[in-house]
């Protein structure tokens, strides 16, 4: 079992109309199995509303579900009291930079999560100084959390959850409300880590391209994962993907339509490099 | 721009009382109001002066900026001594024409409170000038936790007052993004009469109070994300410790309140009616 395991997992909430009467169920999540070994990289995509999000809040203990189980670090999330060690063993990034920030100045952000676990204040500082580091950001930690840029309240984020020493970090759409080069500084920033530390990172996102370097790719689509397989597996089935109405990346997009005109190009190309090697193997 | 403003009135500079825990300047201005309207006689009122000057100096605040501070009391000062002036009775008649009289003690206690209120206003604005909002925050709980006792929850209070200061930019900054687009759609807030600006006003503060609410939901999940779980079990990342400069402002602030009363009781320096 990995480190988060789920099994049969269903989530189900009232749909309601406008005078809040229920009118049925509407199921987010249904019958998702899905397990995630120690320290690789897995990639959920999906749409808007495919239920990706839902499935982050569930390792958390954020939202517990109404059906089947989910393990984290081998502890069932509806047993109310495992919630908090639920909680610090799977670390939690969220889309918009500005909600999930609680203190006035960087540091005292990042020592928020460690304050709440009760670790000593010595420890506290070692940690602050150590997570800011590893994303770039010791230099701003004396700043006010509103004078950065998206990207780097996004990276101080980061830094508050790796501060509780979690062995997974949920990146639940940490790019979404960044530009072009936020995107890639979170990115840069979570690959990083990655190497750095041996964390499990679950990155959620409908960017594919950020989802190239990971170990696995899942895709989701109304509830259920309906691809799966490493990035190359996933992206070498273009039409499918469109089909889930994601975006394929431009490369790989360019790719495929060569090699539907004829060009003998391999499937699933990721990375620009990739592409010129194999269209100068051709000659 | 909006994201310069600072909440309250906080000078970052370095100094002697920058440095002081928040707790010894918060119980210390509150000893020295009291020391003001406890007593009154001349010399104590030069002690008060003296120690006043001596902490403004010592903060390396400008005193333009103190007394920039007073602005907002003008009306109520001069309300204040207005009243005093003409409706105390006492003592000899020093001026009186038409229905007004002005007498000894009239004069004599409308310049005391006038005083009083100054230094009231100096003295406090100095510990707000020195202590940032957040050290505010910390201090108020520290002092008031024995309140947890009676089950009044001091931790989650001064937890949501420093989240309120956080979020102060944003819904400023907020405010300002949501205007522009109402303008940008021929809305105007700076004709008409007061009811007229005042109802339209409501399309600005109904989308306010929209992504208030929202964002209170996200900060609320991303606190629980990270273990928040209230003041228990909590350490601190910067705990208050009295260090030997705090004691030493204690000893000094002491000192002073003897002071006052010894020279307001044994010191009979007198000035015409004061």
């Amino acid at each position: 079992m990995g480190i988060v395991h789920a099994e049969k997992l269903i989530y189900e909430y009232d749909k309601r109309d406008e005078e809040g009467n229920v009118i049925g169920t509407n199921r987010a999540i249904d019958g998702v199995d899905i397990d995630i070994p120690q320290g690789s990289f897995v990639a959920i995509l999906g749409h808007n509303g495919s239920g990706k999000s839902t499935l982050a809040k569930h390792m958390n203990a954020l939202l517990l579900p109404s059906g089947g189980t989910i393990w984290v670090d081998g502890k069932d999330t509806k047993d109310p009291a495992e919630i908090w060690n639920v909680r610090q063993a799977a670390g939690m990034v969220f889309q918009n930079p500005d909600n999930q920030i609680i203190g006035t100045v960087v540091e005292e952000d990042v020592g928020f999560g460690p304050e709440n676990l009760g670790v000593p204040t010595d420890e506290i500082w070692k940690r602050v100084e150590n997570s800011l580091r590893s994303v770039g950001m010791l230099e701003y930690r004396k700043d006010s959390p509103n004078k950065l840029s998206g990207g780097q309240k996004q990276r101080v984020a980061i830094a508050g959850v790796i501060a509780m020493e979690p062995k997974c970090i949920v990146l639940d759409e940490p790019t979404a409300m960044l530009d072009p080069n936020g995107r890639r500084e979170v990115i840069l920033a979570v690959e990083k880590l990655k190497a750095e530390k041996n964390v499990t990172v679950i990155l959620i996102t409908h960017y594919m391209e950020e989802v190239i370097d990971a170990d696995q790719v899942f895709v989701m689509d109304d509830g259920h994962i309906v691809m799966h397989g490493t990035p190359r597996e996933i992206f070498g089935r273009v039409d499918e993907l469109k089909a889930y109405r994601m975006d394929v990346p431009q490369v790989t997009m360019l790719a495929e339509e060569l090699r539907k005109r004829g060009l003998s190009l391999p499937r699933g190309i990721l990375r620009r490099e990739e592409l010129v090697e194999a269209l100068c193997r051709l000659r | 721009m909006v994201r310069d403003i600072t909440i309250g009135q906080y000078y970052p500079t370095e100094s002697f009382i920058h440095r002081l825990d928040p707790r010894v300047k918060i119980v210390c201005t509150l000893l020295f109001i009291v020391s003001l309207f406890i007593q009154n006689s001349l010399p104590g009122y030069v002690v008060a002066t003296i120690f006043l000057a001596a902490v403004i100096k010592m903060s390396k605040v400008p005193v333009g900026f103190i007394v920039k501070g007073l602005k907002p009391i003008v009306i109520l000062l001069l309300f204040t001594v207005v009243m005093n002036l003409f409706l105390t009775r006492g003592g000899a008649e020093l001026v009186q024409f038409w229905i007004f009289t002005i007498t000894e003690s009239g004069l004599k206690t409308s310049v005391f409170m006038a005083v009083r209120l100054i230094y009231l206003v100096m003295g406090s604005s100095i510990m707000t000038f020195t202590t940032s909002p957040n050290g505010l925050t910390d201090g108020l709980e520290k002092l008031l936790h024995p309140l947890n006792r009676v089950n009044v929850p001091v931790h989650e209070v001064a937890m949501m007052m420093s989240i309120a200061l956080r979020f102060i930019p944003i819904l400023l900054e907020e405010t300002d993004k949501i205007m522009k687009a109402q303008q940008a759609r021929g809305a105007d807030f700076e004709t008409g009469n007061i009811i007229q600006r005042a109802k339209s006003m409501i399309p600005i503060l109904v989308p306010l109070f929209v992504s208030a609410f929202r964002r209170a939901n996200d900060l609320a999940m991303a606190m629980e994300a990270r273990c928040y779980h209230g003041g228990e079990g909590r350490t601190r990342m910067k705990p208050l410790k009295y260090k030997r400069e705090d004691r030493l402002a204690y000893a000094v602030t002491v000192f002073y309140l003897v002071l006052i009363f010894a020279v307001g009781r044994f010191v009979p320096l007198r000035l015409w009616i004061f």
